[in-house]
């Protein structure tokens, strides 16, 4: 009678576990061929070849792709040197991408504060505002942040006309303009997290705080943002993975001297015709996102006293 | 217990003086003026709505009077934001910091107003000693029972020395046992601390156990204040009365005013002595009230009134008789009860007579 029970318990689990994956099945072929199924071609391709006019060769492997993303040969001896240029390149896009981060943060937090501190129905309108740029496909809005930046642009002939310079300032083409658009472009990426943050904190602890003495810094620095963190690393999370890949915006702003790691990544597969070498580098941006990514989160939610 | 810091302290005296305060175009406080004397447990009472939080909210300086002015110990303070009053707050839910713990909690006033760290834990310390809580410093307040995150809230409110305290209905998430303990314990640190209570309150209970005064207010305005007693026993209108305790409400002719009180007649031709409000005169038809337990049972014809006797309710301490009058109203007559009282009590349907007891009928402002 036992064993007749315990027959009919293992076939029922036997069933729900079948259940599961049968459930489960579409989404995970549809992972597995958008997300799995690429990164592992690119994978392979970065340990490939290159063939005389892009692709790779087939069936041949070789590290070349790999340790030309840091090193590069001399012409004349052919011994390895630090590909400075390559260097250079990523480093720039860190630091682009963490001034991106730190400037979306400081201009966000206020306009995420100001909006969850509105009435209710009134929030719904400015959040709807926050959103609009999504309307507009990212390569014309970059265009347009050009017509702004440009040297006969609206900044530089508002600034002449007030006469606060006499020349335009060169703002194109310089680093300055790279981090100029991504901060537009990605400023609602920060803003949304930090208003969900925001919106469910409790302000009666602001009024506590207020009530036991504290100023207004000490009410942001010592309540609002340690309760309201999870919003800060997501925002910071949603900002720098995609500036660290920009490739629209450096392209059309940084013009050619201002290259970021998305551009030289295409420079691979296009002009350059050297696919592992941009398929080892697809997966260098990789490593440095998440790399970022874990000492961002470990050192965000330290001191955080379990509440995240 | 020895609270050596407690000796000599000097709780503050709030005067408020035409309070009112407009949200939109609704009054949320109507004209309010209170002496809230040093040292004082003084009690805001009122069903929700009638403004007894915003008044609070305006003495914390979380809102500002839209006319009137309101002073600490004789000094204009209406212009001052929340974090220069000497006055701290117990919020409803607490409010504890979700992200400190508990010392973290009880130290914030002070560590905001810049003492030294060493004082700071002493008096951490203290506090925690205050509330029962000692050893439980370190903990995170998320770990705490709903009882001790309340005693948290007190004596993080308490730990600056505040001169005026304000609770805004502190025990209202408790269930009713703690409720019970808290309000005895309240009781006691108001005495032990020497601060000026203020406290904000629907339960006319916790008003009349433990406030050395009330006010009770409805719709923005305050009704009556006095002591418990007073507002138990003497009623100024129709409101206080209904709001505080069960009572009978009647109506009657004024026959004549003589020092103080009133001779009134009833509509069977009875005739009473009530008291009277302050300041009041009346002729003509008054209502007046008459508690439960001021009126007792007797043979038709010699009380009071007579009525018929409807429901017998029996609370286990005491027993409500449910009298029909002649006139249709209801009049309840409570009568305590003595051990093995099942025998000869009156039963329904039999006609009854009610007698009102000495002073026991109160004339109404209405």
């Amino acid at each position: 009678m036992a064993s007749e029970v315990e027959r009919i318990g293992r076939e029922r689990e036997r069933k729900d576990i079948r259940d599961r994956w049968l459930l489960s099945a579409p989404a995970l072929v549809i992972v597995f061929l958008a997300a799995v199924g690429p990164l592992f071609v690119m994978l392979l391709y970065s340990f490939m070849v290159k063939g005389d006019y892009g692709d790779v060769r087939p069936g041949e492997f070789s590290l070349e792709g790999w340790v030309s993303v840091f090193f590069q040969r001399d012409i004349f001896d052919d011994t390895l040197g630090l590909a400075d240029a390559h260097l250079s390149i990523i480093w720039r896009s860190i630091q682009l991408s963490f001034l991106t981060t730190v400037l979306t943060l400081i201009l966000g937090f206020p306009t995420a504060y100001f909006i969850a501190t509105r009435p209710p129905h009134t929030r719904e309108i400015w959040v709807f505002l926050v959103t609009i740029p999504f309307w507009t496909n990212l390569l014309i809005r970059t265009f347009a942040m050009q017509q702004v930046i440009r040297n006969e642009g609206l900044l530089n002939n508002a600034l002449i006309w007030l006469g606060v310079i006499e020349r335009p300032l060169q703002i194109m083409y310089t680093d300055t303009a790279n981090l100029l658009g991504m901060t537009y472009v990605y400023l609602p990426l920060m803003v949304l997290p930090l208003y969900a943050s925001i919106e469910k904190l409790d302000f009666r602890l602001v009024e506590a705080g207020y009530d036991l003495y504290a100023t207004r810094f000490q009410v942001l620095r010592r309540i609002v943002i340690p309760l309201v963190r999870p919003g800060i690393i997501a925002g910071s999370i949603l900002v720098f993975i995609p500036s660290l890949g920009a490739y629209v915006i450096p392209r059309v702003l940084g013009g050619g001297k201002n290259m970021m790691l998305g551009n030289l990544i295409e420079l691979q597969f296009g002009a350059g015709r050297n696919w592992p070498l941009g398929a080892a580098m697809s997966i260098t941006l990789m490593a440095l996102v998440m790399v970022a990514l874990i000492v961002y989160v470990r050192n965000a939610s330290r001191g955080g006293a379990g509440h995240v | 217990m020895t609270h050596s810091r407690a000796t000599g302290a000097h709780g503050g005296a709030i005067g408020l003086n035409g309070i009112k305060k407009w949200f939109g175009t609704f009054q949320a406080v109507d004209d309010v003026t209170l002496d809230i004397r040093s040292n004082e447990f003084f009690t805001l009472l009122g069903p929700s709505g009638c403004g007894k939080t915003t008044l609070l909210r305006m003495i914390a300086g979380f809102e500002l009077p839209t006319e009137g002015s309101l002073t600490l110990d004789g000094a204009e303070i209406s212009s001052l934001l929340p974090n220069q009053r000497p006055v701290n707050t117990v919020f409803q839910n607490y409010a504890l910091f979700p992200h400190l713990t508990v010392a973290e909690n009880i130290g914030f006033g002070l560590k905001m107003l810049g003492r030294p760290k060493a004082e700071t834990a002493a008096v951490v310390a203290d506090m925690l000693k205050l509330v029962h809580l000692e050893g439980r410093g370190d903990d995170p307040v998320t770990q705490l029972s709903g009882g001790q995150q309340q005693r948290v809230a007190l004596a993080r409110a308490l730990a600056p020395r505040p001169k005026v305290l304000l609770l805004d209905e502190p025990l209202s998430a408790l269930d009713l046992k703690l409720r019970k303990s808290m309000q005895i314990e309240l009781k006691r640190l108001q005495a032990e601390t020497g601060i000026t209570f203020i406290f904000v309150t629907h339960d006319q209970e916790e008003a009349l156990t433990m406030s050395d005064r009330i006010a009770v207010m409805s719709s923005g305005k305050v009704r009556q204040v006095g002591t418990a007693r007073e507002i138990y026993d003497r009623p100024a209108d129709r409101f206080v009365a209904d709001f505080i305790g069960e009572t009978n409400f009647l109506e009657a002719t004024v026959e004549r005013v003589e020092a103080g009180r009133a001779v009134l007649r009833l509509p069977s031709g009875a005739t009473l002595t009530a008291g009277l409000p302050d300041g009041l005169s009346p002729s003509g038809k008054v209502s007046f009230v008459i508690r439960p337990e001021h009126a007792g049972l007797v043979a038709a014809g010699s009380g009071t009134i007579d009525g018929t006797l409807g429901n017998v309710v029996y609370f286990g301490t005491d027993t409500h008789y449910h009298v029909h009058l002649d006139d249709g109203a209801t009049f309840i007559v409570r009568r305590q009860n003595a051990r093995a009282g099942a025998s000869g009590g009156p039963e329904a349907g039999q006609r009854v007579g009610i007698l009102f007891g000495e002073d026991a009928a109160q004339i109404l402002r209405d």
